[in-house]
């Protein structure tokens, strides 16, 4: 298959504007500067069935279309690089090998939307990616790619980067803007939505690295030519990251919609040590975990959520027969319970009330009510808090008691673990 | 108008206006929905989720406090998924609070027990431990705080951040770790500090002058004005009266802000607050004279027809120029009113004022604190107890050795304000000297008589606020020891001088005043009602020059030194 995203990945100095230059670097933005009208590009957008690589799934040209126009207002796009959710990688190595196609991808979208400037916010650990982005980010000035009247079109925009300092929940959206205004992260009240009012109460559209990776080759090669690369509402290729007990764990670039099942054994090399799988988390560990019988889904934000668990990153997490799942839960939910931001009730006091009694059971004091007692917190957390990370949270536990409920309950009535 | 939209509430169809949120439709309605962050008077914080209710075609619960009605909109605040959701984040709170209600604080006003009883009403379910946070960490002067009990609503950090904008609390680390807090080397110390504990909801801040001094099931409540400044907040005074051995005899034991959209909203500044001590300390209890250097005490027939035949001696002997009255801008309208009726009018002294200026300019800010400490220096200057054509300010004939012989004071302490030298010419020419007023100063161990009143919550009354705001007080206890009202004391005083008042309580007094009060006409008790009215001070009516008991045309002077009296604020 046609490495799209990933083509330059494997070039030397493949992070330089020489290399991307020589495979055609930054003509999609001449290409969208000349040839098209921002509302057109929009549409050219829609027509590529692009849905958000973040995690939400967003079809991008959606979101971009309700940016309003013409409000005489500064419009804003946040590029959000604060890649967290745990077993995702892919963001990190689009930074490291090919950030100018990020940056190629954001000027497309700031011209469609009119934004005159980008906040890459990125993640507090990134900090060789922040520096292999700011260098890109200069060359892309000198380049004349970025500044004013860009590529003699009488487009201007600026770049700026800045990191976070490591917490979950700047990934989610709003708690991004308020760490970008210099504030604690406490996600906003939605009405109204960032499209309307963003940063600094102005609109603001935030995209995901990889999605804005995907604008250049929409441009280039049109719409229609993307959405055939996936499937139906899902269009283009994605960067799988594929982790865990797999014998060959990594990024791989492949359409929308594979198999779950070939994407482990075709491309990850099946499980490590020839054992036999035991459950996939698809897309990061919000997802609810699949049973080793799921995996003929496919991988895409509509198919996964047909079966009760959601596609998010697409980085798949692995785990084999030799996996407790109560302490792989528990350790997703300690994740969850460290995380959590605290601003609203049911996250800040469910998640770490699922991690105790999940600590409980390891430590052989189960008792017998303890599943449906945590299925209940799930129920009381989910759909009650201000973002989606309280309802990741409960998503996450409520995979793992309903999926390995025999396994808990092994626990709970032998005080350890069926495996021992 | 505002646009209306249709909606139902429980059932109820009702068309509020657009843009009003699910809580504040539920509360016109008397459908009662909790709410823990939510605060009218702050922004909207939407953390606690203890008001989520159903909406229908959402795909979730939302909260009310937020939520705005929309067109068609059907909501149903007590349906199985709101109460679900609502014993849920109540379960949730309460997961790592201490379940210590007899040993808190806040037992019998916390809005945790209040909503256990009616909407949890739960088996616990916890046996893990809970997690150990901050106890008893004092945040500032007046405030104290038990970050275990804290449910991390953030009203007071919104508090401190919107309304005293003073920032000095946060919410510090992350998840079920988090405390509430102050910045690193701040202190909690802002002048309306203690707002932030009447806006808790539980048990984390707490006042560290009322904590543990008593329950609050034991304290009687009523309505007042605070006499701290010329603001006059609306307060609401709680006292002990059911178990007075609980506080050593103090009958007074907080005093909280009442809420008036008008002069106050929910709030009041801590030197208001906190300025609540001399009711109970200090005080003058009893009718004394001096003699030989002591005082020595009497009764009220004794001490009343001491002071009048003292003050129609001087007058008979030296005229009523010799007798100067320096009424109190502490004092109610009804006592001032009287105090105008017996010396200015029926005996004719033309030396009354009622400005003493301050040593210095009280602190001040463009909220609710005035530089004028005073409740009633707009009522005073209303009744015209000022010098007037061409008589000279109190400060002057004090200072300037004017010829006076008698002098009767209330309530200021001009010793203390001009010290003893300063006054030593004025002293060794007077004849009498009547202080009356309700603590001990330096002035009443001067006086040769010493009537002891009884303070603002010992009697109805009204006070003019700085802008014109006619408000009661109602009366809270009964006068201390033998103290009485000062018009008691006018009117059995103006008995003995010859004047037949005959006012019997302070609302009769008031209605007299307002018949002859432009400024305060068809005014009575019913009417000013527990929020106060704003009366019409434009041009600044002033008590009639020529007093006939009829209306007649006012005087529209403006004399320079007295504070402001102003409708446009």
């Amino acid at each position: 298959m046609e490495k799209i995203l990933t083509r330059n990945w494997g070039k030397e100095s493949s992070h330089t504007l020489e290399v991307y230059l020589r495979d055609g670097g930054y003509e999609a933005l001449r290409k969208a500067l000349r040839e098209f009208e921002p509302r057109a590009l929009i549409d050219e957008i829609k027509k590529s069935n692009l849905r958000g690589r973040g995690g939400a799934g967003f079809p991008m040209g959606q979101k971009m279309s309700f940016v309003p126009r013409g409000t005489g207002k500064p419009v804003y796009l946040c590029v959000n690089a604060d890649e967290s959710e745990p077993g995702t990688f892919k963001d990190r190595y689009i930074l490291e090998r090919d950030p100018h196609m990020m940056i190629e991808g954001a000027l497309i979208a700031c011209y469609a939307i009119g934004a005159q400037q980008v906040y890459v916010y990125i993640r507090g650990e990134f900090r060789q990616q922040a520096r292999i982005l700011d260098g890109a980010i200069r060359e892309a000035y000198q380049g004349g790619f970025l500044g004013r009247n860009i590529l003699g079109n009488g487009f201007d925009l600026d770049m700026y980067w800045h990191t976070g300092a490591g917490a979950y929940i700047c990934g989610e959206e709003t708690g991004l803007l308020e760490s970008l205004e210099g504030k604690k992260a406490w996600p906003r009240l939605r009405p109204p939505f960032p499209a309307v009012a963003g940063l600094y109460n102005f609109p603001t559209l935030i995209h995901n690295v990889e999605t804005l990776a995907c604008l250049p080759h929409i441009v280039a090669r049109g719409g229609e030519w993307f959405a055939k690369l996936g499937v139906e509402k899902n269009g283009g290729t994605k960067i799988y990251g594929l982790s865990g007990h797999v014998r060959e764990p990594g990024l791989y670039e492949l359409p929308m919609g594979i198999k779950l099942r070939e994407l482990i054994y075709q491309h990850g090399g099946g499980i490590r040590g020839g054992r036999q799988l035991k459950g996939v988390i698809p897309g990061g560990a919000s997802c609810p975990i699949l049973r080793a019988e799921e995996i003929d889904v496919e991988m895409d934000f509509d198919a996964l959520q047909k079966i009760g668990s959601m596609f998010g990153t697409g980085c798949p997490v692995v785990m084999d027969e030799t996996t407790c799942m109560v302490e792989a839960a528990y350790s997703v939910a300690k994740f969850f319970a460290h995380e959590s931001c605290g601003q609203c009730t049911p996250c800040r006091e469910g998640a770490e009330w699922i991690r105790k009694i999940m600590h409980r059971i390891l430590n052989a004091q189960g008792r017998p009510d303890d599943v449906d007692h945590m299925l209940d917190l799930c129920d009381n957390i989910q759909g009650k808090t201000i973002c989606a990370l309280g309802d990741a949270a409960a998503m996450a536990a409520r995979g793992f008691l309903r999926k390995f409920r025999d396994e808990f309950e092994f626990h709970v009535r032998h005080g350890r673990c069926e495996l021992s | 108008m505002a646009e209306k939209v249709h909606c139902t509430i429980d059932g109820r169809t009702v068309e509020p206006r657009r843009g009003q949120t699910i809580l504040q439709v539920a509360d016109e309605l008397g459908i009662y929905i909790p709410r823990y962050c939510y605060h009218p008077g702050l922004s909207i914080a939407g953390n606690c989720r203890i008001c989520l209710v159903s909406v229908e075609k959402a795909p979730k619960p939302q909260i009310a406090c937020y939520t705005q009605v929309q067109e068609g909109m059907t909501v149903w605040t007590h349906n199985e998924a709101a109460q679900k959701a609502r014993r849920g984040v109540l379960e949730f709170l309460l997961v790592n609070h201490p379940l210590d209600c007899p040993v808190c604080d806040q037992a019998g006003e916390c809005w945790l027990q209040d909503y256990y009883m009616q909407f949890g009403l739960y088996t616990s379910r916890l046996r893990e431990d809970k997690i150990k946070k901050a106890k008893a960490k004092v945040l500032g002067p007046a405030v104290i705080l038990d970050a275990e009990r804290c449910i991390l609503c953030t009203r007071c950090v919104r508090f401190c951040n919107e309304i005293a904008g003073t920032h000095e609390l946060e919410v510090f680390q992350m998840g079920a770790h988090e405390e509430l807090g102050t910045y690193p080397g701040v202190e909690l110390k802002n002048p309306y500090s203690g707002c932030v504990v009447d806006i808790c909801p539980v048990g984390a801040l707490t006042d560290r002058d009322f904590r543990f001094k008593a329950r609050v099931w034991y304290l009687s409540e009523q309505k007042s004005v605070c006499p701290g400044c010329a603001t006059g907040c609306n307060i609401r005074v709680h006292f002990n009266q059911k178990r007075t051995h609980h506080a050593l005899g103090k009958r007074v034991m907080r005093l909280k802000p009442r809420y008036n959209p008008h002069v106050n909203d929910w709030w009041m500044c801590d030197e208001g607050r906190y300025g609540y001590r001399w009711i109970d300390e200090g005080r003058l209890l009893v009718p004394q004279k001096r003699r030989d250097g002591t005082y020595v005490d009497l009764d009220w027939d004794q001490a009343l027809s001491d002071v009048a035949s003292g003050l129609r001696a001087v007058m008979d002997k030296h005229g009523p120029s010799s007798v100067a009255v320096l009424p109190s801008p502490q004092q109610t309208n009804e006592a001032l009113y009287l105090v105008r009726r017996l010396f200015a009018e029926h005996l004719g002294v033309r030396h009354v004022d009622f400005w003493i200026p301050p040593a210095t300019q009280g602190y001040h800010d463009d909220f609710l604190i005035k530089a004028d400490k005073n409740p009633n220096s707009a009522g005073a200057r209303l009744l015209g107890l000022f010098p007037r054509d061409g008589s000279p300010a109190a400060e002057e004939f004090l200072l300037n050795h004017g010829p006076l012989k008698a002098l009767y004071v209330f309530r200021h302490d001009l010793l203390g304000r001009y010290g003893e030298e300063a006054l030593r010419p004025l002293l060794g020419n007077l004849e009498l000297l009547v202080y009356q007023g309700t603590n001990r100063n330096a002035t009443s161990r001067r006086a040769d008589y010493v009537l002891p009143s009884a303070a603002y919550m010992e009697e109805h009354g009204t006070f003019v606020n700085f802008k014109g705001r006619v408000q009661r007080l109602f009366q809270c206890l009964e006068p201390l020891a033998q103290s009485l009202p000062d018009w008691k004391i006018l009117v059995r005083l103006a008995v003995l001088l010859g004047l037949e008042l005959g006012h019997s309580g302070q609302e009769e007094i008031f209605l007299d005043m307002a018949r002859e009060i432009p400024a305060l006409d068809g005014l009575d008790y019913a009417a000013l009602g527990d929020q106060g009215v704003e009366s019409d001070f434009s041009g600044i009516p002033l008590w009639p020059k020529t007093v006939n008991r009829q209306r007649s045309n006012v005087s529209r002077e403006q004399p320079a030194h007295l504070p402001r009296v102003t409708n446009d604020e």
